[in-house]
């Protein structure tokens, strides 16, 4: 067995303690160590996206990062978007643009277009195409995706302005 | 008393709106339990040896040291799977005594952890032998050829052929032939979530496989054999998937591998794919060789077309070598061409074997039919658009498969899509700009194609069971055999529901994921799940609603006919009036002096043909047609291709749920994509050099262009409301509309996809060359 250590940090607003082994990647912590299985596996080698949770407001890859770096961070992952109200905003609009299809990328795909989304609110469907480049989805051919983050962009300024 | 008076229900239809798929909220909050991260107590991981090379004999093999490892509860062989024959020709076993290809699965070790079955397959030793290989179907079938298999001389695999009418008279009257070879190559599904099974055995050794497969029924037939062990006694949960698109169309060895596993050990266990192992295990699309000919007329009729087809059948033969059945019907099953020549012949190679993948032999035929149309209309010197509705079959057409084109409207699709996207003008302003300089180049592609769209009955059923029941709270349960793989049957059954019963879409429940309660279905295949499950579905909703308008009839003294399933109640069909709440009908029809249940069942059997040994028949209950065009600018310097916006028209039948459709063809259209542009199995000497997606360039959102998609209703007699088939014309379509474009842009063809940079520049510049 490979050394392992103890790590402390916020998980989907929950303080949580747990011992990793120090090879171990933040994505193998979350499924197998913490049961959080709505971040997915597709690659394990940083090239689709499927693995996407937020490290301290921002995106990354959680198949490259080691679990240990997780220590005093703030880690959000897929079922800590949803709020006791029920989806939020950007997973809401993926539901009813019918975005999702067999789902296996869209916990990923809807970490980051949460992300790009709350980074600028007024984002181009341009930009969301640039900023959904490192999410790979076989099925729907990111149509409807784009569909969805553009609602919420629309919502998100009608709130605002 | 004050009389309340009800408020009419009025008469709403579902058909053609858009519904939501009943799954996607708990996909989008990452709740959904996929088979990838199901944990079963007491599970093991399995691991599986690779050969690793593409022709070799094993000399010995030592697990000793891996049986040794702590954690590690059994290492299997070669040995323990002899005579475990399965596959379409029996020609594979789950576990491989001889090397003939490199993700052979030379043996499997069951263990506590990933990590330690890994370990264990790094103890195992192999000794092997190389020998020389065959990497394709031309160096196959030299006389001079390593024989890979005892009883297929020649390598042959299988074999195809279509003759219909005389072919020495019919060039002879052709003024133009189009003569082209066209090599489509090996492409793999990539499915998100990779391949994946969880087995386990009771004491009555019975097995219960979570599998991600997409045709449960005939799947337990084919699993059988690979474990020798009766189909009766295997139970198959389906639990939901990463995609599948055709690759869970046929029994992999890892499935009988888990299976072999969990008998050794007693325990579940769990053999799940890295993304390595998926690209390199997986099948493939059917790689070919296509010699087409087609000829016509000066004034633009056709006259024959010939094809001449050659397979890459790899290793073993699951459903790829099988393609012809497909080809020979859409090679010239959509344009009037009276006579016609194919063959096919399928040759052993030390490749990766090919599977079914969405478009299923039609993709490659496509590829080659669409390029000649376009390559004739220039010979003939006429807008490919007048050739092509020249050409253009009519509703009541038979084609000399067999196939009957009840109602045909390729020529409203051929027309809409042109008008849509302006394309004889810009085909023409294009061309004129062709020799001119200027490093960019716009250019525009049109391509149409035929697939069935009822189904496709080669097996002796296409038919689907459908179990249905209302319960005391108006509550609707529908079992039935049509599974859900992402596609989006799960909200067209809840549409047709709902549209037959009038009850909220909330309130139906789907139970479709276990062969041990879901009645039998053929599998997601042929484009057929929304018209036989549809069909299935609506009919055993009528049955139901018979039996309970019969009930309120009796109970309300109104007769049945006159009567509607509304908003939840029993109204008068003709003013909406509610009657009675549907559920309270329910309890007292429960509950009364003669108690009954709404519980009915339905067996929907299209009305195709089976097809015989010739594979000519009328096989499919409804066949339909798309058309693309494609518009693109090329970078002539460095030979990339931008799509800029595709319009396609299609035949749908009817519009059922307008989202789910909408979204099945922006899928199938980003396959179609990435097949056209970026997607290619690098092989060499039979071993995969870019097993990753960094090297495998799928289509990103970046490279998504502006779709304009046109649904034609055609109205088809047996359809689901007159719906047809749809999701693989999408795909089928895209690539030769882009290479016409190319051709249109450049005055270049390419005849081996994909259109890649490198290929389009120096085809640029050799023409240019040429011209010099
Ligand atoms: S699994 Fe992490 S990027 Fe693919
Ligand atoms: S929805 Fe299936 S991979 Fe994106």
């Amino acid at each position: 067995m490979s050394l392992a250590t103890e790590i402390k940090f916020t998980l989907n607003g929950r303080p949580v303690a747990v011992r990793v082994p120090v090879t171990m990647k933040t994505l193998t912590m979350l499924r197998d160590l913490l049961g959080l299985t709505g971040t997915k596996y597709a690659c394990g080698e940083g090239e689709c996206g499927a693995c996407t949770v937020k490290v301290d407001g921002k995106t990354l890859n959680s198949c490259l990062m080691h679990a240990v770096d997780c220590d005093g961070r703030e880690v959000v992952t897929i079922e800590g978007l949803k709020t006791p109200e029920g989806m939020n905003p950007m997973q809401r609009a993926f539901v009813d643009h019918g975005a999702v299809q067999c789902g296996f990328c869209m916990p990923g795909m809807i970490m980051q277009a949460d992300y790009l989304v709350g980074e600028n609110p007024n984002l181009t469907r341009e930009d969301a195409q640039r900023g959904l480049e490192g999410n790979l989805c076989r099925c729907t051919g990111y149509t409807k995706v784009l569909d969805a983050v553009g609602s919420v962009v629309e919502q998100k300024c009608c709130g605002r302005c | 008393m004050e009389q309340k008076v009800a408020t009419p229900i009025e008469k709403k239809t579902l058909i053609g709106s858009r519904v939501k798929k009943p799954d996607a909220a708990d996909k989008a909050t990452g709740k959904t339990r996929y088979i990838n991260d199901m944990v079963l107590p007491q599970m093991l991981i399995g691991k599986v040896l690779f050969a690793g090379r593409p022709h070799a004999k094993i000399v010995s093999i030592d697990v000793s040291a891996a049986e040794r490892l702590p954690g590690v509860h059994a290492v299997l062989t070669g040995k323990d799977a002899a005579g475990l024959k399965f596959g379409f020709v029996r020609d594979n076993v789950p576990l491989k005594e001889k090397v003939l290809c490199e993700h052979d699965e030379i043996a499997a070790v069951a263990a506590d952890t990933e990590e330690i079955a890994l370990k264990a397959l790094e103890l195992i030793k192999v000794e092997y032998e190389d020998l020389p290989a065959v990497f394709s179907p031309e160096a196959g079938r030299e006389a001079s050829a390593p024989q890979l298999r005892e009883n297929f001389p020649d390598n042959k695999s299988l074999r195809f052929e279509f003759k219909h009418g005389d072919l020495a008279t019919a060039e002879a009257a052709s003024d133009f032939i189009a003569d082209n070879i066209f090599r489509p190559h090996h492409v793999t599904h990539c499915c998100m979530g990779t391949s994946c099974a969880i087995a386990d055995f009771d004491n009555n050794g019975k097995l219960t496989i979570w599998t991600q497969t997409q045709y449960p029924y005939n799947y337990k037939m084919d699993l059988a054999p690979a474990l020798g062990i009766a189909p009766g006694d295997i139970r198959v949960i389906q639990p939901p998937v990463g995609g599948a698109f055709g690759s869970k169309l046929d029994v992999y060895p890892y499935e009988p591998i888990a299976a072999l596993l969990a008998r050794k050990t007693g325990r579940p266990v769990k053999v799940i794919y890295s993304r390595e192992e998926e690209f390199k295990a997986s099948p493939t699309r059917q790689a070919a060789i296509i010699h087409m000919r087609t000829g016509c007329t000066r004034d633009g009729t056709l006259t024959f077309r010939s094809a001449d087809v050659l397979l890459d059948n790899g290793a073993y033969t699951s459903w790829g070598p099988t393609i012809p059945v497909i080809m020979m019907r859409t090679t010239s099953g959509h344009y009037r061409v009276p006579v016609v020549d194919f063959q096919a012949q399928a040759i052993y190679t030390n490749n990766p074997y090919a599977g079914s993948f969405r478009g299923y032999g039609n993709v490659q035929t496509t590829f080659a039919t669409a390029q000649q149309m376009d390559i004739l209309a220039d010979q003939v010197d006429i807008d490919p658009l007048a050739f092509h509705l020249k050409n253009a079959q009519k509703s009541g057409e038979v084609t000399p498969q067999k196939s009957f084109l009840r109602e045909c409207v390729l020529a409203e699709c051929l027309e809409t899509a042109a008008r849509a996207s302006d394309y004889s003008r810009k085909r023409a302003a294009y061309a004129a700009e062709r020799g001119k300089p200027g490093r960019y180049k716009k250019g525009i592609g049109l391509a149409s194609s035929i697939h069935n769209a009822g189904g496709a009955k080669i097996h002796k059923s296409d038919g689907i069971g459908t179990i249905l029941k209302v319960d005391d709270y108006a509550r609707v349960t529908v079992i039935t055999g049509a599974s859900e793989i992402g596609q989006g049957i799960d909200a067209v059954i809840n549409l047709i529901v709902a549209e037959e019963l009038g009850v909220p879409l909330e309130h139906i429940t789907i139970i479709n994921n276990d062969s041990d309660i879901a009645p039998w279905d053929v599998g997601v295949h042929a484009s057929r799940t929304t018209f036989i499950a549809g069909n299935g579905t609506r009919r055993a909703a009528r049955k139901a609603k018979a039996q309970i308008l019969k009930a309120a009839e009796k109970m309300l003294g109104e007769p049945a006919a006159a009567l509607e399933l509304r908003g939840g109640s029993v109204v008068r069909d003709q003013c909406g009036t509610p009657l009675i709440k549907l559920d309270r009908l329910l309890r007292q029809m429960h509950f009364q002096a003669e108690p009954e249940l709404v519980m009915v069942t339905d067996y929907y059997e299209p009305n195709s043909q089976p097809e015989g040994a010739d594979h000519v028949s009328d096989h499919s209950a409804a066949y339909s047609h798309a058309v693309h065009i494609a518009e693109i600018t090329v970078d002539t310097l460095t030979g990339e291709i931008k799509v800029d916006k595709i319009t396609s028209a299609q035949d749908v039948g009817r519009v059922i749920n307008r989202m789910g459709l909408e979204a099945q063809t922006e899928g199938g259209i980003a396959i179609g994509l990435g097949y056209a542009l970026s997607e290619n199995m690098q092989l060499e000497g039979g071993m995969l050099k870019n097993p990753c997606f960094r090297d495998y360039k799928l289509i990103t959102a970046p490279e998504m262009p502006e779709l304009e998609m046109h649904f034609i209703e055609s109205h088809c007699a047996e359809g689901p409301y007159g719906a047809k088939g749809v999701s693989e014309l999408p795909t089928i379509v895209i690539a030769p509309a882009i290479a016409n474009a190319l051709f249109n842009a450049t005055g270049v063809r390419i005849f081996n996809p994909p259109l890649s940079p490198e290929k389009v520049a120096r085809a640029i510049h050799e023409t240019r060359q040429g011209g010099n």
